[in-house]
């Protein structure tokens, strides 16, 4: 039993006032009386937000809905690598591949879908992700749909999903660069993919 | 013609008694959500409407009505039916029929004949409302027990518990009062409240009695088995206690019974402790003497408060205007019209007042009878809201607690009462400070 470390709580006696009950009884009743009269005559002032009508601007790093980033073309920046649907602990990330049109490209997603109500929006998938394809930056926090098929969102959905800070729409383009000596013959060796502009790094 | 007449004012006041509690149910339901809302800083029911009219949530109750008639009524196979039908027709019936005991106004002396403003008028009044506030329990145990599910049981059954230790002080704490004032006519005890000791405070029961005002109120709060003593309902640990099996309007019946059980605790409590009919320093005889000029000074005082929140309601406009961008703005311009219009009501009612003869012979009377039962209400409204902001404050007793205060705290109190009163009757002579 030495090792054992006993800890005493000091147990506060209660006087008698607190005894009776009646006075702190009195003292809260005129804590919630305050709330009831402040709130009576300024109602403007309550911290909330009139949801329907006004949305609450999530902070920044807020995992909502997902979204696929867009190149500037505007096709999907997605290559089907599968490492979201690899990571994604949920297993509720289904990607089919096929060839891009491109050659530089190696694959393009025919088929993307989440199913939100698996999704345990964990941010995986975002983190695992090598060119910044799919993100969680939408701010959505309301998922919801009529049917249960509903909630499987497809390609083209994620697509259109905007994020919730406009500069946010076109991230940066393209890839850091590639080792020397790997780099192919096109004229913009510093980025990966066709259509990046020139700010990418 | 003379007991017709009788017979008609018997049920007028019968149905009054029966449709006041029931008529102030939806609105309690609208206070409670309301006033719960602003002590936690939110806004509360804001958003049925009728049109872009929304009353500031009060349109919530139609909706509400409407939503608990048309719910299915799910009925669990193993029930006791009978019972467990029974359990809140008897509640609802019992909380109704104590109303009528307690009088709204003093008698009123018309030429002719005389109007008494209780329903039932008999000489046993307080114990009446002992006899039926102590069978209310049996409605909660019956629905515990018929209900054949171990969390309504354990409901029940804390419910009984509960009533057995307060309903001894509730019935000792009084025993104190009936001796100051020397009878248990409701009317009687609230007529002699409208003395004066010391020549300023009111006799209220409070002044005469603070230790039985204490317990009585804090056991008429179990008796309505409201928070801080609701472990009959208990939601934390019990589900919803004894109204778990209960949906639609069966359940309805017994909220709706709640809300009722309030508004006679209430009721009793302002009757006993705080005047009851009795305005402070207008008596009876004054108000009727007087009359002539009291009901003027009404009419210019409502036209005051009228235009007032009729001006409130228009800066609140002023204040908001394009807040939602909709016709909810312009809301409070309506209220303030039709406030500004009722104020303008009052204001060509005073002159019409002023330009008519006062009919002393049965204005007066019902004047004065008008004025105490504006004054019952209110203070029953007051200690309703009284009510629900306890139940907002106060966290639920823990069940041990509840059996301490009880018999430990409240019973010895409301006994020392007694032997206090006694003493000061015998070294008084009567009690009449």
């Amino acid at each position: 039993m030495k090792d054992v470390s006993v800890r005493k709580v000091k147990r506060e006696k209660l006087n008698f006032w607190e005894r009776t009950y009646l006075l702190p009884i009195f003292q809260g009743m005129s804590i919630t009386l305050k709330h009831l009269m402040a709130n009576l005559i300024g109602g403007a002032t309550m911290p909330i937000v009139e949801y329907p009508d006004k949305k609450k601007v999530m902070p920044k790093g807020y995992r909502g809905k997902h979204r696929l980033t867009q190149r500037d073309d505007g096709s999907v920046k997605c290559v089907a690598c599968m490492m979201c649907a690899t990571v994604c602990p949920a297993d509720c990330i289904h990607i089919e591949a096929e060839e891009h049109v491109d050659d530089t490209i190696e694959k393009v997603p025919q088929t993307f879908e989440i199913d939100l109500l698996r999704c345990v929006y964990c941010g995986y998938c975002v983190e695992a992700c090598p060119c910044d394809a799919i993100r969680m930056d939408s701010g959505i926090y309301t998922i919801f749909a009529t049917k249960r098929e509903d909630f499987v969102i497809n390609k083209e959905q994620l697509l259109q999903i905007e994020p919730q800070d406009p500069s946010e729409a076109r991230p940066k383009q393209g890839m850091p660069p590639l080792p020397q000596g790997s780099q192919s013959s096109t004229a913009t060796p510093q980025t990966y993919y066709p259509g990046a502009s020139s700010s990418s790094q | 013609m003379n007991t017709l007449m009788e017979v008609a004012i018997v049920l007028t006041k019968v149905l009054v008694f029966i449709l006041f509690p029931l008529s102030l149910v939806p609105l309690l339901v609208w206070l409670e959500r309301k006033v719960s809302a602003l002590i936690q800083d939110r806004p509360g029911p804001n958003r049925a409407a009728i049109g872009f009219i929304r009353l500031g949530g009060l349109v919530h109750l139609f909706a509400d009505t409407f939503k608990m008639l048309s719910k299915e009524q799910l009925i669990p196979r193993n029930v006791r039916m009978f019972h467990y039908l029974a359990a809140p027709v008897i509640i609802a019936a019992v909380s109704l029929v104590v109303l009528p005991v307690v009088p709204f106004a003093d008698v009123i002396q018309l030429p002719g004949m005389t109007i008494s403003m209780q329903a039932l008028n008999i000489d046993a009044g307080l114990l009446w409302y002992f006899a039926m506030t102590s069978l209310m329990v049996y409605g909660v145990v019956l629905a515990g027990w018929a209900s054949n599910n171990k969390y309504a049981l354990l409901g029940g059954v804390r419910s009984s518990a509960q009533l057995i230790s307060y309903e001894l002080p509730l019935g000792l704490s009084v025993v104190g009062l009936i001796m100051a004032f020397g009878t248990v006519q409701l009317n009687e005890i609230v007529q002699q409240q409208g003395e004066l000791i010391f020549g300023f405070l009111p006799r209220w029961g409070i002044f005469i009695q603070p230790l039985a005002a204490i317990v009585f109120i804090i056991c008429a709060f179990a008796e309505t088995n409201r928070a801080p003593f609701d472990l009959a309902e208990g939601e934390s640990e019990l589900v919803a206690g004894f109204h778990t099996e209960y949906s639609g309007m069966l359940f309805g019946t017994f909220f709706m019974a709640e809300y009722v059980a309030m508004v006679v605790a209430s009721a009793m409590i302002i009757t006993l402790f705080f005047g009851g009919w009795q305005i402070p320093f207008l008596d009876t005889a004054t108000l009727v003497d007087h009359a002539a000029v009291l009901s003027k000074g009404v009419l210019a005082g409502t036209a005051l408060v009228l235009g007032l929140l009729a001006l409130w309601a228009f800066r609140l406009f002023k204040r908001h205007d394009g807040h939602y961008g909709d016709l909810r703005d312009k809301e409070s311009l309506v209220y303030a019209g039709v406030l500004g219009a009722g104020a303008l009501g009052a204001l060509v009612l005073l002159a019409i007042a002023f330009l008519l003869p006062f009919p002393q012979a049965w204005g007066g009377p019902l004047f004065a009878a008008s004025m105490q039962v504006g004054a019952f209400v209110t203070k029953t409204m007051i200690m309703c809201l009284v009510f629900i902001w306890v139940r907002w404050t106060l966290p639920r007793f823990r069940y041990d607690q509840l059996m301490f205060l009880g018999w430990k705290s409240l019973l010895p109190v409301a006994l020392a009462n007694i032997f206090i009163t006694g003493i000061m009757i015998y070294l008084t002579g009567g009690f009449n400070l």
